[in-house]
């Protein structure tokens, strides 16, 4: 695997543009004349590369909130300046580019990746170098790091409450679940949890519980989609809980509709399936199967009607969708202007310590609050896919549910809580009473 | 649920000896679907609920219709007004009730009332209890098949009253199924008319009639338990041997995607000798090809769709047996016999390729429609048939014959296989080595192009498309033997049905390691492939 960048760095504008004042500046007069009078804000997204598909929107998410906050007069007085690179879906070049962002660019916060596992390979390079990531993507917990900033949900806001859902009156009374997930970290760990969950205090019975995976991309779903139809046909009520992963979810709801699942048989409720993935389909075969989110476009809120307006202008595509790791970059990126403005300075050891307790309006119309795991809280929601590629909001949680970074279900974990502003410490053992570990 | 539900249908049956003297017989016919009605406007799943089962219930003529807009969204209301309407497709409105045409500007606060799929559930099985008369011979099936499935004790008059009436034997069938199914679900039964419903669930056979059957409570008589068990045993044992044929047709099905992805690899790689790496670009740019004529047809004559793949499949041909010439004559061409340099070179080229579509078309998926002959699916026996799926085995088979036919029967194939066996040879009867060998590459990336229009139907359609099927295609070429179409053929269909007979077992990823695995033991003992090629044309 080659780990240069392929052409998308030529394609980059504001590189190119840097590159070449940074030449004339070279030329005529000493350089960096300028640059002290810009705070960067350091973006780690893949603009190619197989991530590219969702990483690319959250890069222009992050233009365009930045664009906005320079607009109402900057920070401290300064003009952001967005520093674009792009590590091509390519888990090692996330920390190359991460120290790139850091140690050259002198970026004051990075809000990026996308994957677990290109946030596993940054995360010694933000603790070395001691600076901020915000996460803005659901995962499976299991971790709290001093430098970084969960912005998505965790599973005790999304999948959690899905299977809740879905066993209660209004989802059906599901007796039988299938786990069906992509083979890598975050489905493994999500469904680890939602097995002890389901066993434990929902008291499933281990038969009556199906746990599968395919590999990346994969596309051949008849089988699978045969076993799910075979499982459900027990006489008890079935759903399928997916953590399928990006392209993989084309085929395998194109084979849900060709097969004639509809989602009155056997529901299917996707943690990983939005707007954005939806746009590739067409969704009439799925009207009904569900998804949980923290934000859906079709939310009827005036702060959610302004973004997507502000979005389609920037885009200039009134047909682009908006989706939940958006809301969470556009909470993220306002909790660190805040967290900025109240202590003065983009010291990350001073902002690290101001961002717990932070609040920041989320689009759906609350204010999610930085907890001291940092984790955030948020409003849980289960949509059904529409028609028309949206989502109609079918149930959602009364209050915002604080996230939780160490699952209380698993036996290695249930022990552990993470808080870096009394303990200063991100699994601290409440038996053992020490930080560090399970 | 269901005492309640019976004992509210015995309080209301009290009800309406006692009210019926009083009430005139038109209000009370009019007065319930206005009732019903009225829950709509609550905006409350167990509100929408109750609308829809006492306007079942009213035996108004208008409530299937009201229903079945509920069911396809076009059920409005306006909390405000109190009132229900239904909209039609160029957005007008019509009083759900009177189905008179409103005048004016619709109500500020007109919103649909929305339905989940607890709901999609009790609409179904309404629409089941309405339609059981209709006219129309599929909606009655389909209202008995509804039936079936949502086993409404208060459908069971309705089922009755059809039966009676019904001359059509597949949907008598489908009737007496339905009218089994309530007989066996409802607790007043005989012994003797479940034992005859089981009789005739059995009868069905399927995964639903099996589920009806292990639904049946243990409490039951030990006659109908037994009765029960045998049949499950029976179904499952159908149901087991039709699943064997299943796997044998995904097999199929799972090959024949192997083979178009192969086929123009066998060609570039297998016949030539290049190790091209952007073939899955080939794929990718005739998926995107698909998406361009599908836009323009959307655009220009959107009753054109159903014929859109083919006008994409030889477009898709031309456009990547064009760009493959080019890429024969830019750069593959100086690198012939060095297979390192190859390697490298088409693998950056298939970076450029996935990054210019990037650019191009942007990073998200595309949605390329099924045409209507390709959706959906029929049952055979115990199994379902996509129709995507067959097309698609069609196809391949459908390509891999005109190829064949191609090599044996016309010049350019004579040519082609002279210069593959000889090219010293062929150069000195005067065959233009050079051209032939543009026009070679340029067929098996157009071929990939055809296979990309195909792919697009059940893949998605997206810059990374490609990368998916290189691997499993040089899989394919290298077991059946490089050089030889029918090794690619007979390959590709192997390793489908031993993919699709592992996975059951092994599950997708291990099913897979297995097949890798058992390929490296399989070139160990056999290098060159099923079918090896003989003679001087090796040694060349």
């Amino acid at each position: 695997m080659s780990h240069t960048p392929p052409l998308s760095l030529q394609f980059n504008r504001r590189r190119l543009l840097a590159s070449a004042t940074g030449l004339a500046a070279g030329l005529m007069t000493p350089r960096l004349a300028m640059a002290a009078d810009t705070i960067k804000v350091g973006i780690l997204h893949s603009l190619s590369g197989t991530m590219a598909i969702s990483e690319t929107t959250l890069k222009d998410v992050m233009l365009m909130l930045i664009a906005e906050q320079n607009k109402q007069g900057g920070l401290l007085g300064k003009k952001l300046e967005p520093v674009v690179v792009d590590p091509a879906s390519n888990w090692p070049l996330f920390a190359e580019k991460a120290r790139e962002l850091i140690s050259q660019d002198k970026v004051a916060a990075v809000f990026g990746c996308w994957t677990s596992v290109s946030r596993k390979s940054v995360l010694p390079v933000f603790k070395e170098l001691n600076n901020i990531l915000f996460y803005p993507v659901q995962y499976e917990g299991e971790e709290s790091q001093r430098n970084v900033f969960y912005t998505g949900a965790a599973p005790n806001q999304q999948a959690i409450p899905a299977v809740d859902y879905l066993a209660g009156k209004d989802g059906g009374s599901v007796k039988r679940w299938v786990l069906e997930g992509t083979d890598y970290v975050y489905p493994r760990t999500t469904n680890k949890i939602l097995e002890a969950y389901l066993k434990d205090v929902l008291k499933v019975a281990p038969d009556d519980i199906l746990i599968n995976y395919t590999p990346f991309g994969f596309s051949d779903w008849q089988t699978e989609v045969s076993r799910i139809k075979q499982f459900g046909s027990a006489g008890k009520k079935t759903a399928v809980v997916s953590t399928i992963n990006g392209d993989a979810n084309v085929p395998f709801y194109k084979e849900l509709g060709n097969q004639g699942i509809k989602a009155t048989d056997i529901p299917v409720v996707a943690f990983s399936v939005g707007e954005e993935e939806l746009a590739g389909l067409d969704t009439k075969p799925l009207v009904g199967h569900l998804a949980a989110w923290n934000y859906f476009e079709s939310i009827k809120t005036p702060a959610n009607a302004a973004f997507i307006k502000e979005w389609h202008n920037f885009i200039k595509n009134p047909k682009r969708t908006t989706n939940d790791p958006m809301e969470a970059h556009y909470i993220g990126f306002h909790m660190w202007v805040k967290a900025v403005q109240k202590v003065g300075s983009t010291d990350p050891d001073k902002v690290i310590a101001a961002l717990p307790g932070t609040q920041a309006p989320n689009l759906t119309g609350g204010t999610s609050t930085m907890l001291p795991n940092h984790h955030i809280t948020k409003p849980v929601f289960i949509g059904e896919i529409r028609p028309d590629g949206q989502f109609n909001v079918v149930w959602k949680t009364k209050d915002l549910v604080p996230g939780a970074a160490w699952s209380p279900y698993l036996p290695g974990s249930k022990d552990l809580v993470a808080d870096w502003v009394k303990l200063n410490c991100g699994n601290y053992n409440t038996v053992t009473k020490t930080c560090g570990g399970s | 649920m269901a005492v309640a539900r019976a004992l509210l249908a015995a309080l209301a049956f009290a009800c309406a000896l006692v009210c019926g003297l009083v009430f005139d017989q038109a209000t009370a016919a009019a007065a319930p679907l206005d009732q019903a009605i009225a829950h709509f406007t609550a905006d409350d799943f167990d509100e929408t609920i109750a609308g829809v089962n006492e306007a079942t219930a009213s035996g108004s003529p208008r409530a299937a219709i009201i229903i079945a807009a509920l069911q396809d969204g076009k059920l409005m209301f306006s909390a405000e007004k109190k009132a229900v309407y239904i909209q039609d497709d160029a957005g007008n409105l019509t009083d759900a009730v009177t189905g008179q045409p409103v005048a004016g500007t619709p109500p500020d606060d007109l919103d649909n009332v929305k339905i989940n799929n607890r709901l999609r559930g009790t609409i179904a099985a309404a629409l089941g209890q309405l339609t059981l008369l209709s006219s129309d011979p599929q909606k009655r099936y389909d209202a008995a098949q509804a039936v079936f499935k949502s086993r409404e004790a208060s459908a069971l008059p309705g089922v009755e009253a059809a039966l009676a009436k019904e001359t059509d034997g597949r949907i008598r069938t489908a009737l007496e199924q339905a009218h089994a199914a309530i007989v066996l679900t409802t607790p007043g039964s005989t012994d003797a008319a479940k034992l005859a419903a089981i009789k005739i669930v059995a009868g069905r056979g399927d995964q639903d009639a099996l589920a009806l059957l292990a639904d049946i409570p243990a409490h039951e008589s030990p006659a109908v338990a037994r009765a029960a068990s045998a049949a499950i045993g029976g179904i499952q044992t159908r149901l087991s041997v039709w699943e064997a044929v299943q796997n044998a047709w995904y097999g199929i099905s799972l090959g024949s995607v192997l083979l178009l992805a192969a086929i123009g690899l066998a060609i570039t790689f297998g016949v030539m000798g290049v190790i091209n790496m952007a073939h899955g670009e080939m794929v990718m740019l005739g998926a995107y090809v698909t998406f361009v004529v599908q836009e323009a047809i959307r655009q220009y004559d959107p009753a054109l769709f159903d014929y859109s793949l083919a006008v994409a499949i030889p477009l898709a041909f031309l456009f990547a047996g064009a760009v493959g010439i080019v890429i024969e004559r830019t750069i593959i061409r100086f690198l012939y016999g060095r297979p390192l340099e190859t390697l490298l070179a088409t693998w950056g080229l298939s970076l450029i390729l996935q990054q210019a579509v990037r650019t191009g078309f942007g990073p998200t998926n595309k949605e390329v429609g099924n045409p209507s002959f390709m959706s959906g699916a029929f049952d055979l026996g115990g199994m379902v048939i996509t129709y995507n799926r067959l097309w698609i085995i069609c196809f391949a088979l459908a390509v891999f014959v005109a190829l064949i036919a191609l090599l044996r029967w016309s010049r350019f194939g004579l040519e082609m296989r002279a210069v593959t066996q000889n090219r010293a040879m062929a150069a000195s009867m005067g065959i233009r080595t050079s051209r032939i060998d543009a026009l070679t590459f340029g067929l098996g990336s157009g071929i990939a192009g055809m296979a990309g229009v195909a792919l697009s139907q059940i893949d998605n359609v997206s810059p990374n498309l490609g990368q998916g099927y290189i691997i499993d295609s040089f899989m394919v070429v290298v077991f059946g033997g490089v050089g030889n179409l029918w090794g690619t053929f007979v390959g590709s269909f192997l390793l489908g049905i031993a993919n699709k007979f592992l996975e059951p077992y092994a599950g997708a990823v291990l099913g897979k390691i297995a097949i890798l695995v058992l390929i490296i033991l399989f070139i160990q003992k056999r290098p060159r492939g099923l079918f090896a090629l003989r003679g001087r044309a090796v040694e060349a």
